[in-house]
Protein backbone atom coordinates (compact mmCIF):
# COMPACT_ATOMS: atom_id res chain seq x y z
CA UNK A 1 0.00 0.00 0.00
CA UNK A 2 1.89 3.42 -1.09
CA UNK A 3 1.95 6.57 0.98
CA UNK A 4 -0.69 8.33 -1.33
CA UNK A 5 -3.15 4.99 -0.23
CA UNK A 6 -2.47 5.65 3.62
CA UNK A 7 -2.80 9.06 3.46
CA UNK A 8 -7.04 8.38 1.44
CA UNK A 9 -7.95 5.93 4.45
CA UNK A 10 -6.69 8.11 7.31
CA UNK A 11 -8.59 11.49 5.97
CA UNK A 12 -11.43 9.57 4.01
CA UNK A 13 -12.18 7.95 7.81
CA UNK A 14 -11.75 11.64 9.46
CA UNK A 15 -13.81 13.00 7.14
CA UNK A 16 -16.64 10.24 7.64
CA UNK A 17 -16.10 10.49 11.38
CA UNK A 18 -15.89 13.94 11.73
CA UNK A 19 -19.58 14.05 9.30
CA UNK A 20 -21.35 11.64 11.55
CA UNK A 21 -20.09 14.00 14.68
CA UNK A 22 -21.49 17.05 13.20
CA UNK A 23 -25.11 15.76 13.35
CA UNK A 24 -24.26 13.68 16.79
CA UNK A 25 -22.47 16.03 19.10
CA UNK A 26 -25.18 18.09 21.34
CA UNK A 27 -22.72 21.46 21.31
CA UNK A 28 -23.58 23.33 18.27
CA UNK A 29 -20.02 25.22 18.72
CA UNK A 30 -18.17 21.52 18.35
CA UNK A 31 -20.76 20.70 16.13
CA UNK A 32 -19.90 23.78 13.62
CA UNK A 33 -15.67 22.87 14.99
CA UNK A 34 -16.65 19.34 13.24
CA UNK A 35 -18.19 20.62 10.18
CA UNK A 36 -14.53 22.52 9.59
CA UNK A 37 -12.69 19.13 9.84
CA UNK A 38 -15.49 17.62 7.39
CA UNK A 39 -14.05 20.30 4.92
CA UNK A 40 -10.57 20.43 5.82
CA UNK A 41 -10.33 16.09 4.88
CA UNK A 42 -12.46 16.82 2.08
CA UNK A 43 -9.80 19.14 0.57
CA UNK A 44 -6.98 16.92 1.57
CA UNK A 45 -9.26 14.11 -0.68
CA UNK A 46 -9.05 16.69 -3.19
CA UNK A 47 -5.54 17.28 -3.13
CA UNK A 48 -4.89 13.29 -3.40
CA UNK A 49 -6.92 13.88 -6.77
CA UNK A 50 -4.46 16.35 -8.04
CA UNK A 51 -7.28 19.21 -7.68
CA UNK A 52 -4.69 21.48 -6.40
CA UNK A 53 -6.46 24.74 -6.96
CA UNK A 54 -9.65 23.76 -5.64
CA UNK A 55 -8.65 22.03 -2.68
CA UNK A 56 -6.61 25.24 -2.13
CA UNK A 57 -10.17 26.98 -2.65
CA UNK A 58 -12.28 24.81 -0.50
CA UNK A 59 -9.97 25.92 2.37
CA UNK A 60 -9.92 29.25 1.28
CA UNK A 61 -13.58 29.72 1.08
CA UNK A 62 -15.49 27.12 3.15
CA UNK A 63 -12.90 27.17 5.93
CA UNK A 64 -11.22 30.90 6.05
CA UNK A 65 -14.25 32.59 5.40
CA UNK A 66 -17.95 30.82 5.38
CA UNK A 67 -17.51 28.49 8.86
CA UNK A 68 -15.66 31.46 10.57
CA UNK A 69 -19.25 33.95 10.05
CA UNK A 70 -21.12 29.96 11.18
CA UNK A 71 -19.28 29.95 14.23
CA UNK A 72 -19.44 33.56 14.78
CA UNK A 73 -23.27 33.67 14.23
CA UNK A 74 -24.02 30.50 16.48
CA UNK A 75 -21.62 31.99 19.63
CA UNK A 76 -24.00 34.95 19.77
CA UNK A 77 -27.10 32.56 19.74
CA UNK A 78 -28.11 31.90 23.04
CA UNK A 79 -29.45 28.07 21.71
CA UNK A 80 -31.70 26.41 24.08
CA UNK A 81 -31.08 22.75 23.85
CA UNK A 82 -34.52 21.58 25.22
CA UNK A 83 -36.76 23.91 23.33
CA UNK A 84 -35.04 22.32 19.80
CA UNK A 85 -35.28 18.65 21.14
CA UNK A 86 -39.14 19.56 21.82
CA UNK A 87 -41.23 17.45 19.31
CA UNK A 88 -38.82 14.79 18.16
CA UNK A 89 -41.46 12.07 18.30
CA UNK A 90 -43.63 14.27 16.16
CA UNK A 91 -41.56 15.56 13.21
CA UNK A 92 -39.90 12.16 13.23
CA UNK A 93 -41.99 10.23 10.66
CA UNK A 94 -41.18 13.51 8.37
CA UNK A 95 -37.97 13.07 9.06
CA UNK A 96 -37.37 9.91 8.22
CA UNK A 97 -39.33 9.99 5.04
CA UNK A 98 -37.00 12.82 3.93
CA UNK A 99 -34.00 10.85 4.74
CA UNK A 100 -35.15 8.10 3.04
CA UNK A 101 -35.54 10.18 -0.33
CA UNK A 102 -32.15 11.40 -0.13
CA UNK A 103 -30.60 8.53 0.83
CA UNK A 104 -32.42 7.18 -2.50
CA UNK A 105 -31.36 10.03 -4.55
CA UNK A 106 -27.54 9.72 -3.74
CA UNK A 107 -27.63 5.86 -4.33
CA UNK A 108 -28.86 6.76 -7.49
CA UNK A 109 -27.01 9.46 -8.65
CA UNK A 110 -23.31 7.78 -7.10
CA UNK A 111 -24.32 4.37 -6.43
CA UNK A 112 -21.50 1.82 -7.56
CA UNK A 113 -23.56 1.44 -10.99
CA UNK A 114 -22.13 4.85 -11.72
CA UNK A 115 -18.34 4.37 -11.05
CA UNK A 116 -15.14 1.89 -12.06
CA UNK A 117 -13.21 1.64 -14.09
CA UNK A 118 -15.58 0.17 -17.04
CA UNK A 119 -17.29 3.43 -16.68
CA UNK A 120 -15.00 5.98 -16.68
CA UNK A 121 -11.39 5.63 -17.81
CA UNK A 122 -8.49 5.40 -15.25
CA UNK A 123 -7.73 9.59 -14.92
CA UNK A 124 -3.99 9.97 -16.61
CA UNK A 125 -1.00 11.53 -13.60
CA UNK A 126 0.41 14.29 -14.60
CA UNK A 127 3.70 15.45 -14.76
CA UNK A 128 5.31 17.42 -11.62
CA UNK A 129 5.33 20.85 -13.28
CA UNK A 130 1.89 20.10 -14.55
CA UNK A 131 -0.28 23.94 -13.97
CA UNK A 132 -4.00 22.59 -12.30
CA UNK A 133 -4.54 26.71 -12.10
CA UNK A 134 -3.58 27.21 -15.51
CA UNK A 135 -5.53 24.73 -16.84
CA UNK A 136 -8.18 25.09 -14.30
CA UNK A 137 -8.51 29.19 -15.63
CA UNK A 138 -8.09 27.81 -19.88
CA UNK A 139 -11.15 25.76 -19.35
CA UNK A 140 -12.99 28.59 -17.33
CA UNK A 141 -12.97 31.57 -19.31
CA UNK A 142 -13.15 30.00 -22.71
CA UNK A 143 -15.63 26.98 -22.85
CA UNK A 144 -17.75 27.84 -19.67
CA UNK A 145 -17.17 31.38 -19.84
CA UNK A 146 -21.60 31.94 -19.57
CA UNK A 147 -22.19 30.13 -17.00
CA UNK A 148 -19.14 31.28 -15.20
CA UNK A 149 -20.72 34.80 -15.59
CA UNK A 150 -23.80 33.73 -14.72
CA UNK A 151 -23.16 31.86 -11.62
CA UNK A 152 -21.09 35.28 -10.46
CA UNK A 153 -24.25 37.22 -11.31
CA UNK A 154 -26.47 35.05 -9.24
CA UNK A 155 -24.04 34.89 -6.52
CA UNK A 156 -24.26 39.44 -7.00
CA UNK A 157 -27.81 38.63 -6.86
CA UNK A 158 -27.82 36.55 -3.64
CA UNK A 159 -25.26 39.34 -1.57
CA UNK A 160 -27.72 42.75 -2.79
CA UNK A 161 -30.93 40.32 -1.65
CA UNK A 162 -29.60 39.44 1.75
CA UNK A 163 -28.30 42.91 2.32
CA UNK A 164 -31.81 44.56 1.11
CA UNK A 165 -33.50 41.78 3.59
CA UNK A 166 -31.50 42.98 6.52
CA UNK A 167 -31.28 46.14 6.10
CA UNK A 168 -33.52 48.74 8.09
CA UNK A 169 -32.72 52.37 9.16
CA UNK A 170 -33.98 53.26 12.64
CA UNK A 171 -34.98 56.49 13.21
CA UNK A 172 -33.07 58.63 15.42
CA UNK A 173 -29.56 56.38 15.50
CA UNK A 174 -26.75 58.93 15.21
CA UNK A 175 -23.25 58.37 13.97
CA UNK A 176 -20.47 60.00 12.85
CA UNK A 177 -19.38 61.48 9.41
CA UNK A 178 -15.51 61.18 8.95
CA UNK A 179 -15.10 63.09 6.27
CA UNK A 180 -17.12 65.93 8.43
CA UNK A 181 -15.04 65.19 10.89
CA UNK A 182 -11.91 65.46 9.49
CA UNK A 183 -12.74 68.43 7.09
CA UNK A 184 -13.89 70.93 10.12
CA UNK A 185 -11.49 73.86 10.24
CA UNK A 186 -10.38 75.73 12.96
CA UNK A 187 -13.00 78.69 12.55
CA UNK A 188 -15.91 76.24 13.49
CA UNK A 189 -14.68 75.44 16.85
CA UNK A 190 -12.70 77.70 18.23
CA UNK A 191 -13.26 81.60 18.23
CA UNK A 192 -10.78 83.88 19.63
CA UNK A 193 -12.39 86.57 21.83
CA UNK A 194 -10.38 89.90 22.19
CA UNK A 195 -11.25 91.71 25.59
CA UNK A 196 -9.27 94.24 28.14
CA UNK A 197 -8.37 92.29 30.88
CA UNK A 198 -11.04 92.00 34.30
CA UNK A 199 -10.05 94.61 36.96
CA UNK A 200 -10.04 93.76 40.26
CA UNK A 201 -12.76 95.12 42.21
CA UNK B 1 44.68 15.78 11.51
CA UNK B 2 41.18 16.15 10.83
CA UNK B 3 40.45 12.56 9.15
CA UNK B 4 38.59 11.30 12.08
CA UNK B 5 36.10 14.35 11.04
CA UNK B 6 36.05 13.52 7.45
CA UNK B 7 35.79 9.85 8.12
CA UNK B 8 32.83 10.62 10.56
CA UNK B 9 31.17 12.82 7.78
CA UNK B 10 31.56 10.12 5.49
CA UNK B 11 30.03 7.34 7.43
CA UNK B 12 27.06 9.18 7.89
CA UNK B 13 26.85 9.50 4.16
CA UNK B 14 27.21 6.41 4.14
CA UNK B 15 24.68 5.43 6.45
CA UNK B 16 22.37 8.22 4.83
CA UNK B 17 22.80 6.34 1.12
CA UNK B 18 21.63 3.17 2.59
CA UNK B 19 17.91 4.12 3.14
CA UNK B 20 15.78 3.58 0.41
CA UNK B 21 14.44 6.74 -1.41
CA UNK B 22 11.33 7.81 0.59
CA UNK B 23 12.97 7.69 4.12
CA UNK B 24 15.88 9.75 2.52
CA UNK B 25 13.49 12.45 0.68
CA UNK B 26 11.08 12.64 4.35
CA UNK B 27 14.95 12.79 6.56
CA UNK B 28 16.06 15.62 4.27
CA UNK B 29 12.43 17.43 4.32
CA UNK B 30 12.70 17.16 8.18
CA UNK B 31 16.39 18.83 8.14
CA UNK B 32 14.78 21.30 5.94
CA UNK B 33 12.25 22.18 8.17
CA UNK B 34 13.80 22.31 11.02
CA UNK B 35 16.41 24.74 9.67
CA UNK B 36 13.42 27.12 8.40
CA UNK B 37 12.03 26.73 12.05
CA UNK B 38 14.86 27.26 14.70
CA UNK B 39 16.33 30.33 13.21
CA UNK B 40 12.36 31.82 12.72
CA UNK B 41 11.85 30.94 16.50
CA UNK B 42 14.97 32.94 17.17
CA UNK B 43 14.13 35.56 15.29
CA UNK B 44 10.42 35.40 17.15
CA UNK B 45 12.31 35.44 20.08
CA UNK B 46 14.80 39.03 19.69
CA UNK B 47 12.03 40.16 17.74
CA UNK B 48 10.50 40.54 21.37
CA UNK B 49 13.69 42.08 22.50
CA UNK B 50 13.98 44.59 19.49
CA UNK B 51 10.40 45.43 20.44
CA UNK B 52 10.91 46.51 24.26
CA UNK B 53 14.66 47.92 23.18
CA UNK B 54 12.90 49.84 20.35
CA UNK B 55 9.82 51.29 21.77
CA UNK B 56 11.63 51.92 24.62
CA UNK B 57 14.15 53.86 22.98
CA UNK B 58 11.38 56.20 21.39
CA UNK B 59 9.93 56.66 24.68
CA UNK B 60 13.18 58.16 25.96
CA UNK B 61 13.73 54.73 27.90
CA UNK B 62 16.55 52.20 28.29
CA UNK B 63 14.33 48.80 27.90
CA UNK B 64 15.22 46.06 29.12
CA UNK B 65 19.16 45.87 30.24
CA UNK B 66 20.01 43.91 33.04
CA UNK B 67 19.65 40.14 32.22
CA UNK B 68 22.97 39.42 30.36
CA UNK B 69 25.02 41.77 28.68
CA UNK B 70 22.97 44.94 27.74
CA UNK B 71 19.72 42.97 28.19
CA UNK B 72 20.81 40.49 25.56
CA UNK B 73 19.72 37.35 27.34
CA UNK B 74 15.65 38.43 28.35
CA UNK B 75 13.92 36.97 25.89
CA UNK B 76 15.76 33.55 27.00
CA UNK B 77 14.70 34.66 30.52
CA UNK B 78 11.42 35.28 29.43
CA UNK B 79 10.91 31.77 27.79
CA UNK B 80 12.23 29.66 31.04
CA UNK B 81 9.83 32.02 32.89
CA UNK B 82 6.97 31.23 30.97
CA UNK B 83 7.63 27.24 30.74
CA UNK B 84 8.05 26.84 34.33
CA UNK B 85 4.66 28.92 35.18
CA UNK B 86 1.27 26.92 35.08
CA UNK B 87 -1.17 26.81 32.85
CA UNK B 88 -4.38 27.16 34.43
CA UNK B 89 -7.91 25.70 33.29
CA UNK B 90 -10.46 28.21 33.87
CA UNK B 91 -14.03 26.34 35.73
CA UNK B 92 -16.40 26.27 33.57
CA UNK B 93 -14.25 26.23 30.69
CA UNK B 94 -14.17 24.01 27.62
CA UNK B 95 -10.90 21.93 28.54
CA UNK B 96 -10.38 20.20 25.39
CA UNK B 97 -10.98 23.38 23.16
CA UNK B 98 -9.22 25.71 25.32
CA UNK B 99 -6.05 23.63 24.87
CA UNK B 100 -6.39 22.89 21.84
CA UNK B 101 -6.62 26.38 20.38
CA UNK B 102 -2.96 27.67 21.09
CA UNK B 103 -2.01 24.92 18.93
CA UNK B 104 -4.79 26.01 15.91
CA UNK B 105 -3.13 29.55 15.74
CA UNK B 106 0.59 28.59 15.89
CA UNK B 107 0.06 25.74 13.44
CA UNK B 108 -0.96 28.09 10.44
CA UNK B 109 1.35 30.80 11.29
CA UNK B 110 4.40 28.44 10.77
CA UNK B 111 2.61 25.98 8.03
CA UNK B 112 2.39 29.50 5.58
CA UNK B 113 6.79 29.05 5.84
CA UNK B 114 6.73 26.21 3.70
CA UNK B 115 5.92 28.11 0.26
CA UNK B 116 8.06 31.30 1.07
CA UNK B 117 11.45 31.57 -0.98
CA UNK B 118 14.55 33.20 0.35
CA UNK B 119 16.86 33.18 -2.21
CA UNK B 120 16.53 31.77 -5.98
CA UNK B 121 15.30 28.32 -5.41
CA UNK B 122 15.66 28.00 -1.64
CA UNK B 123 12.14 26.92 -0.86
CA UNK B 124 10.60 24.22 0.62
CA UNK B 125 7.64 23.57 -1.33
CA UNK B 126 7.89 25.49 -4.54
CA UNK B 127 4.04 24.67 -5.84
CA UNK B 128 2.50 26.78 -8.22
CA UNK B 129 -0.48 27.13 -6.37
CA UNK B 130 1.45 29.21 -3.46
CA UNK B 131 -0.05 32.84 -3.14
CA UNK B 132 -3.36 30.72 -2.75
CA UNK B 133 -1.73 28.56 -0.43
CA UNK B 134 -0.44 31.63 1.90
CA UNK B 135 -4.17 33.16 1.74
CA UNK B 136 -5.84 29.88 2.72
CA UNK B 137 -3.51 28.94 5.70
CA UNK B 138 -3.18 32.69 7.09
CA UNK B 139 -7.13 32.18 6.79
CA UNK B 140 -6.89 29.40 9.35
CA UNK B 141 -5.23 31.59 12.04
CA UNK B 142 -8.66 33.20 12.91
CA UNK B 143 -9.74 29.61 13.96
CA UNK B 144 -7.05 29.69 17.11
CA UNK B 145 -8.19 33.29 18.37
CA UNK B 146 -12.05 32.84 18.00
CA UNK B 147 -12.30 29.33 19.91
CA UNK B 148 -9.49 30.91 22.48
CA UNK B 149 -12.25 33.39 23.21
CA UNK B 150 -15.24 31.44 23.71
CA UNK B 151 -13.58 27.73 25.30
CA UNK B 152 -12.02 30.34 27.79
CA UNK B 153 -16.08 31.18 29.48
CA UNK B 154 -14.74 34.76 30.05
CA UNK B 155 -16.67 37.88 29.18
CA UNK B 156 -13.45 39.70 28.46
CA UNK B 157 -12.33 36.89 26.25
CA UNK B 158 -15.41 36.49 24.57
CA UNK B 159 -15.59 40.46 23.53
CA UNK B 160 -12.24 40.53 22.27
CA UNK B 161 -12.57 37.18 19.92
CA UNK B 162 -16.00 38.52 18.73
CA UNK B 163 -14.13 42.07 17.70
CA UNK B 164 -10.62 40.15 16.17
CA UNK B 165 -13.67 37.59 14.08
CA UNK B 166 -15.05 40.72 12.53
CA UNK B 167 -11.89 42.63 11.99
CA UNK B 168 -9.76 39.46 10.41
CA UNK B 169 -12.69 38.85 8.07
CA UNK B 170 -12.48 42.29 7.13
CA UNK B 171 -9.18 42.81 6.18
CA UNK B 172 -8.83 39.42 4.64
CA UNK B 173 -11.03 40.86 1.44
CA UNK B 174 -8.99 44.30 0.87
CA UNK B 175 -6.05 42.15 1.42
CA UNK B 176 -7.12 39.73 -1.09
CA UNK B 177 -7.43 42.18 -3.37
CA UNK B 178 -4.15 43.44 -2.88
CA UNK B 179 -2.43 39.66 -3.26
CA UNK B 180 -4.95 39.65 -6.53
CA UNK B 181 -3.28 42.68 -7.90
CA UNK B 182 0.54 40.93 -7.31
CA UNK B 183 -0.68 38.39 -9.75
CA UNK B 184 -2.02 39.86 -12.44
CA UNK B 185 1.34 41.87 -12.32
CA UNK B 186 3.31 38.79 -12.40
CA UNK B 187 0.59 36.32 -13.89
CA UNK B 188 1.60 34.00 -11.70
CA UNK B 189 0.58 32.42 -8.22
CA UNK B 190 4.44 30.85 -7.45
CA UNK B 191 5.95 33.29 -5.35
CA UNK B 192 9.46 32.66 -6.20
CA UNK B 193 7.95 33.44 -9.88
CA UNK B 194 6.52 36.83 -8.55
CA UNK B 195 9.91 37.56 -7.24
CA UNK B 196 11.78 37.06 -11.01
CA UNK B 197 9.20 39.09 -12.52
CA UNK B 198 10.34 42.38 -10.43
CA UNK B 199 14.13 42.00 -11.79
CA UNK B 200 15.62 44.85 -13.65
CA UNK B 201 16.20 47.39 -10.67
CA UNK B 202 14.43 49.23 -7.75
CA UNK B 203 11.53 50.97 -10.21
CA UNK B 204 10.93 47.28 -11.49
CA UNK B 205 9.97 46.28 -8.25
CA UNK B 206 6.02 46.04 -7.83
CA UNK B 207 6.01 48.74 -4.85
CA UNK B 208 6.10 51.14 -8.01
CA UNK B 209 3.12 50.33 -10.65
CA UNK B 210 0.86 48.81 -7.36
CA UNK B 211 2.04 51.28 -5.04
CA UNK B 212 -1.33 51.63 -3.37
CA UNK B 213 -2.13 47.22 -3.13
CA UNK B 214 1.29 47.96 -1.31
CA UNK B 215 0.28 50.52 1.36
CA UNK B 216 -3.21 48.72 1.50
CA UNK B 217 -1.76 45.07 1.97
CA UNK B 218 0.80 46.39 4.61
CA UNK B 219 -1.99 48.21 6.44
CA UNK B 220 -4.02 44.93 6.39
CA UNK B 221 -1.23 43.14 7.23
CA UNK B 222 -0.95 45.04 10.46
CA UNK B 223 -4.91 44.48 11.18
CA UNK B 224 -4.49 40.79 10.89
CA UNK B 225 -1.72 40.24 12.99
CA UNK B 226 -4.08 42.19 15.53
CA UNK B 227 -0.82 44.87 15.94
CA UNK B 228 -1.51 48.74 17.11
CA UNK B 229 -3.23 50.68 16.21
CA UNK B 230 -5.44 47.93 15.29
CA UNK B 231 -4.85 45.99 18.38
CA UNK B 232 -8.74 46.02 19.93
CA UNK B 233 -9.04 42.87 20.21
CA UNK B 234 -6.16 42.49 23.12
CA UNK B 235 -7.04 46.30 23.59
CA UNK B 236 -5.37 46.36 27.36
CA UNK B 237 -7.14 49.56 28.60
CA UNK B 238 -10.80 47.95 27.61
CA UNK B 239 -11.04 44.14 28.07
CA UNK B 240 -8.20 43.43 29.78
CA UNK B 241 -5.81 41.08 27.35
CA UNK B 242 -8.88 40.46 24.96
CA UNK B 243 -8.91 36.34 23.49
CA UNK B 244 -5.97 35.19 25.66
CA UNK B 245 -7.30 36.97 29.05
CA UNK B 246 -7.40 33.10 30.96
CA UNK B 247 -3.99 32.04 29.47
CA UNK B 248 -1.16 31.52 31.62
CA UNK B 249 2.51 29.67 31.19
CA UNK B 250 3.08 28.15 28.04
CA UNK B 251 -0.06 28.41 25.82
CA UNK B 252 -0.51 31.63 26.77
CA UNK B 253 3.40 31.83 25.16
CA UNK B 254 1.76 29.72 22.20
CA UNK B 255 -0.30 32.39 21.46
CA UNK B 256 2.49 34.91 21.78
CA UNK B 257 4.88 33.18 19.40
CA UNK B 258 2.33 32.82 16.49
CA UNK B 259 1.58 36.89 16.43
CA UNK B 260 4.95 37.42 16.41
CA UNK B 261 5.77 34.36 13.32
CA UNK B 262 2.48 36.27 12.00
CA UNK B 263 4.28 39.65 12.32
CA UNK B 264 7.53 38.20 10.39
CA UNK B 265 5.95 36.40 7.97
CA UNK B 266 3.77 39.57 6.75
CA UNK B 267 6.72 41.56 6.39
CA UNK B 268 8.68 38.42 4.28
CA UNK B 269 5.23 38.27 1.85
CA UNK B 270 5.72 42.32 1.86
CA UNK B 271 9.28 42.00 1.23
CA UNK B 272 8.63 39.04 -1.85
CA UNK B 273 5.47 40.62 -3.64
CA UNK B 274 6.10 44.75 -3.38
CA UNK B 275 10.08 44.64 -2.95
CA UNK B 276 11.49 42.08 -5.06
CA UNK B 277 12.39 39.78 -2.79
CA UNK B 278 15.87 38.61 -2.87
CA UNK B 279 16.52 41.06 -5.58
CA UNK B 280 19.36 43.21 -5.32
CA UNK B 281 18.33 47.31 -5.56
CA UNK B 282 21.73 47.62 -7.35
CA UNK B 283 20.36 44.86 -10.07
CA UNK B 284 21.48 47.45 -13.27
CA UNK B 285 24.80 48.34 -12.70
CA UNK B 286 27.38 47.36 -14.68
CA UNK B 287 28.64 43.75 -14.89
CA UNK B 288 31.94 44.61 -13.72
CA UNK B 289 30.92 45.76 -10.37
CA UNK B 290 29.33 42.36 -9.04
CA UNK B 291 32.61 40.63 -10.42
CA UNK B 292 34.54 42.07 -7.30
CA UNK B 293 34.83 39.75 -4.93
CA UNK B 294 33.53 40.35 -2.00
CA UNK B 295 31.89 43.75 -2.69
CA UNK B 296 30.37 42.13 -5.60
CA UNK B 297 28.30 38.98 -2.99
CA UNK B 298 27.27 41.79 -0.89
CA UNK B 299 25.72 44.34 -3.93
CA UNK B 300 24.40 41.25 -5.96
CA UNK B 301 20.98 39.60 -4.91
CA UNK B 302 20.89 37.41 -2.08
CA UNK B 303 18.82 36.16 1.14
CA UNK B 304 20.65 38.98 3.06
CA UNK B 305 18.31 41.50 0.97
CA UNK B 306 15.58 40.00 1.86
CA UNK B 307 16.31 39.86 5.59
CA UNK B 308 17.12 43.49 5.48
CA UNK B 309 13.49 44.45 3.51
CA UNK B 310 11.93 41.75 6.30
CA UNK B 311 13.94 43.85 9.39
CA UNK B 312 12.38 47.45 7.58
CA UNK B 313 8.75 46.46 8.05
CA UNK B 314 9.23 44.59 11.13
CA UNK B 315 10.93 48.41 12.04
CA UNK B 316 7.51 49.73 10.90
CA UNK B 317 5.22 47.07 12.66
CA UNK B 318 7.37 48.67 15.73
CA UNK B 319 7.53 51.89 15.06
CA UNK B 320 3.42 51.94 14.05
CA UNK B 321 2.94 50.73 18.02
CA UNK B 322 4.98 53.30 19.76
CA UNK B 323 3.29 56.17 17.40
CA UNK B 324 -0.55 55.65 16.90
CA UNK B 325 -3.40 55.57 19.44
CA UNK B 326 -5.75 52.67 18.84
CA UNK B 327 -8.22 53.36 16.67
CA UNK B 328 -12.04 52.64 17.41
CA UNK B 329 -13.72 49.98 16.71
CA UNK B 330 -16.38 51.32 14.56
CA UNK B 331 -13.56 53.29 12.58
CA UNK B 332 -11.38 50.00 11.85
CA UNK B 333 -14.48 48.71 10.21
CA UNK B 334 -15.13 51.84 8.19
CA UNK B 335 -11.60 51.99 6.66
CA UNK B 336 -11.51 47.93 5.52
CA UNK B 337 -15.20 48.09 4.27
CA UNK B 338 -15.44 51.52 2.89
CA UNK B 339 -11.74 52.87 2.19
CA UNK B 340 -9.59 50.28 1.26
CA UNK B 341 -11.70 47.97 -0.65
CA UNK B 342 -13.24 50.56 -3.20
CA UNK B 343 -9.50 51.82 -3.71
CA UNK B 344 -8.43 47.90 -4.07
CA UNK B 345 -11.00 47.15 -7.05
CA UNK B 346 -10.23 50.38 -8.78
CA UNK B 347 -6.68 49.95 -8.80
CA UNK B 348 -7.10 46.37 -10.22
CA UNK B 349 -9.02 47.91 -12.98
CA UNK B 350 -6.36 50.58 -13.29
CA UNK B 351 -3.34 47.49 -13.12
CA UNK B 352 -6.12 45.83 -15.67
CA UNK B 353 -5.50 48.95 -18.01
CA UNK B 354 -1.57 48.90 -17.42
CA UNK B 355 -0.91 45.03 -18.27
CA UNK B 356 -3.30 45.61 -21.62
CA UNK B 357 -1.44 48.84 -22.76
CA UNK B 358 1.85 47.48 -22.03
CA UNK B 359 3.04 50.06 -20.10
CA UNK B 360 6.26 50.21 -19.83
CA UNK B 361 8.76 49.52 -17.94
CA UNK B 362 7.35 46.59 -15.90
CA UNK B 363 4.99 45.28 -18.81
CA UNK B 364 6.16 44.82 -22.71
CA UNK B 365 4.34 43.19 -25.73
CA UNK B 366 6.45 40.54 -25.46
Amino acid sequence: MGVEKVLFYIFAAMMVISATMVITVRNPIRAALFLVLTFFSSAVLWMLLEAEFLAIVLVLVYVGAVMVLFLFVVMMLDINMDRLKEGFIRYLPFGVLIALLMVGMIIYVVGPGNFGLDKIAEPARHAADYNNTKALGMVLYTDYVYPFEIAAVLLLVAIVAAIALTMRRREGTKYQKPEQQISVNRNERVRLVKMSAEQKK
Amino acid sequence: MFDWFFNFINWLVAIYESWPLGVQITFMTLVKIVALMAPLMVCVAYLTFAERKIIGYMQSRLGPNRVGPRGWLQPIADAVKLMFKEIIIPTGSNKYLFLISPILSIAPALAVWAVIPFNDGMVLADINAGLLYVLAVTSLGVYGVIIAGWASNSKYALLGAMRIGAQIVAYEIAMGFALVGVLMAAGSLNLGEIVKGQSGSIFHWYWLPLLPLFLIYFISGVAETNRAPFDVAEGESEIVAGFHVEYSGMAFAVFFLAEYANMILIAALAAIMFLGGWLSPFQGLPEAVFAVPVLGAVLGGGIHWLLIKMSFFLFCFLWFRATFPRYRYDQIMRLGWKVFIPITIIWLLVLGLMILGNVPPWWSAA
